[in-house]
């Protein structure tokens, strides 16, 4: 074990540690986002966030720039 | 032509009603000193492009020669036009997707000053002379000091604001905001590690030096572009795109994979400006390497981008500001497949060094950054405002000047680059240079005509946005009036 953090700390081996920590990750997301069918298709679910926010939400502009916590 | 395309109530009905309050007011400042800046900054631009195709412009004023000047057009237009719009849509776009207002209104408006400041304290010290001779982070140390100060507090509100969440995921867009807000910030401290001179003094010396200090500003220099002007307008377009478009993102699987590609690889890659130097030839070439993998996650994402339009192109005849949004993304891909082009050794043998980077840089800029913030704009200012756009002839008549103009530049520059760069690598049959440096200045000439050209038209485009804006926002501004005189009437006989 003392050996392999020796290794890792060696910064001679400093390329192939960053290669396997970013490939890892990159590929732990890309299994994370495809192996589940369920989580994918919740993932999809989120694209509708922007629509989701209606202009029409508007109030007089006199009040807009208010918080609730203002008016509290 | 479709006025409802720019109309505040255009989107689609909402799924979920909210009673939220937003602060429009900073957005509406960044908003208008975006479109000023850009006014300065480009006008800046065509000046100093005008000067290298004829000196005389200088008129012997110390102040205004190509050398000082041009920190000014990049300063303006990189942080005061680019900035702006990412400080107004960031704010924008983290309020709308997590519905929630902003976490602090007097430290938002802290950055709307402090950023201002330093920005204009910066065009004032390059055209006195004072510079830190650092590609794109030109402001003197203090300045440094004030732009810190500010990012700390524009990662708090956004932090802040998405803690405070209603919504249970972070869109994301916001994922981009947050990863410009957490590199640039990163990018900005050690790139500007100086010991300066004197507590009063404007000058310093940078703490690295030699092959260590190139390596380190073109570390930043190359990010800037990654983080500042790439992921963040990414999130701009990951946000307007969808809205103006009134569809979701094509996939929202592919977003999250154009991230985390996209953040992985951009870091590696600013050796590749250091190409045939000082620079150890194994940095050179896995900087090139990435370079050539970051090909792939920047063409997921403009594939995602225009594929959001799948089944709706019609759009495209009717709605202008999506003209500006789609031409964005593709401008994106183009560069984003040159850039790589560029980074090979023996392809930027030929091509450093000369204009064809300046090119490069400009269909970046202008075909990208800027088009993708004009279209954002344009959507988002009458929605603060709550009024239609002054005029939709006007978004076309900029679009179509806004296009030839870039195509006017990058077409001039590939001709000044690739024959500077063919001219200056030329041989007799002696092993001579064929040409003298002279002999390839005069050849500049006429390409370097048709690019202030370019910038000509690209100018007056956006003079075009600023009048079209002023009538926008003056005509919110008489209806919000007009509103007030309404309800303290109202007030009255009740």
């Amino acid at each position: 074990m003392m050996g392999l953090w020796e290794w890792i700390t060696d910064m001679g081996n400093s390329k192939i540690v960053a290669l396997l920590l970013f490939m890892g990750t990159f590929i732990g997301v890309v299994i994370f986002l495809f192996s589940n069918r369920r989580r994918a298709q919740k993932f999809e679910t989120y694209r509708y966030i922007p629509l989701d926010d209606d202009d029409s939400h508007r109030e007089p502009v006199a009040r807009r720039d208010k918080t609730k916590s203002d008016e509290q | 032509m479709s006025q409802a395309a720019t109309t505040a109530g255009a989107a689609p009905a909402a799924s979920v009603a909210t009673s939220e309050q937003y602060n429009y007011a900073i957005i509406k400042r960044f908003a208008v000193a975006a479109v000023l800046w850009g006014v300065f900054g480009m006008a800046a631009g065509v000046w100093i492009a005008s000067q290298l195709a004829f000196p005389f412009l200088n008129f012997d004023i110390a102040q205004i020669t190509f050398g000082r000047f041009r920190p000014v057009h990049t300063t303006a237009v990189i942080f005061g036009f680019g900035g702006n719009a990412l400080f107004a849509t960031s704010y924008y776009v983290v309020q709308r997707t997590c519905q929630a207002r902003l976490w602090s209104d007097s430290m938002a408006s802290f950055t709307f000053y402090g950023w201002n400041l330093a920005l204009i304290l910066g065009v004032i010290t390059y055209m006195m002379g004072i510079t830190q001779g650092r590609e794109y982070a030109e402001f003197n140390w203090q300045i440094d000091l004030i732009i810190l100060v500010v990012w700390v507090a524009y990662f708090m509100v956004y932090l802040m604001t998405l803690l405070r969440r209603n919504q249970p995921h972070i869109y994301v867009a916001n994922w981009f905001f947050m990863a410009f807000i957490l590199a640039t910030a990163l990018l900005h401290i050690f790139n500007n590690i100086q010991v300066p001179v004197g507590l009063f003094h404007p000058h310093s010396y940078s703490i690295f030096s030699g092959v260590q200090d190139a390596m380190t500003q073109w570390w930043y220099g190359h990010n800037a572009v990654g983080f500042f002007l790439t992921a963040a307008f990414l999130g701009m377009m990951y946000y307007f795109v969808p809205k103006q478009a009134g569809r979701p993102i094509y996939s929202y699987k592919l977003s999250i994979i154009h991230f985390w590609a996209l953040v992985f690889l951009y870091m590696w890659v600013g050796a590749h400006h250091l190409h045939w130097t000082a620079l150890p030839d194994w940095v050179s070439t896995l900087a090139a390497t990435f370079s050539i993998l970051l090909l792939l996650p920047s063409w997921g994402g403009m594939i995602n981008g225009i594929m959001t339009l799948s089944g709706a192109w019609d759009k495209l005849r009717t709605d202008p500001i999506m003209l500006f949004l789609i031409t964005a993304l593709a401008f994106y891909g183009m560069s984003t497949f040159e850039g790589p082009m560029m980074s090979l050794k023996s392809v930027n043998a030929l091509s450093h060094y000369t204009d064809w980077t300046v090119g490069h840089v400009h269909s970046g800029a202008l075909g990208w950054v800027a088009m993708i913030s004009f279209g954002s704009l344009y959507h988002l200012i009458p929605r603060l405002w709550n009024v239609n756009l002054y005029s939709l002839k006007l978004v076309y008549v900029h679009f179509f000047l806004a296009t030839i103009g870039i195509v006017l530049y990058i077409t001039a520059m590939w001709v000044a680059g690739i024959g500077q760069g063919l001219m200056l690598r030329a041989f007799d049959q002696y092993g001579n240079l064929a040409y003298t440096f002279t002999e390839s200045v005069v050849f500049l000439h006429k390409p370097y005509v048709v690019r202030a050209i370019g910038g000509g038209f690209f100018l007056a485009g956006m003079l075009i946005m600023a009048f079209n804006i002023a009538m926008t926002v003056r005509s919110g501004i008489k209806a919000e009036a007009r509103e007030a005189q309404a309800a303290s009437a109202e007030a009255r006989t009740a």
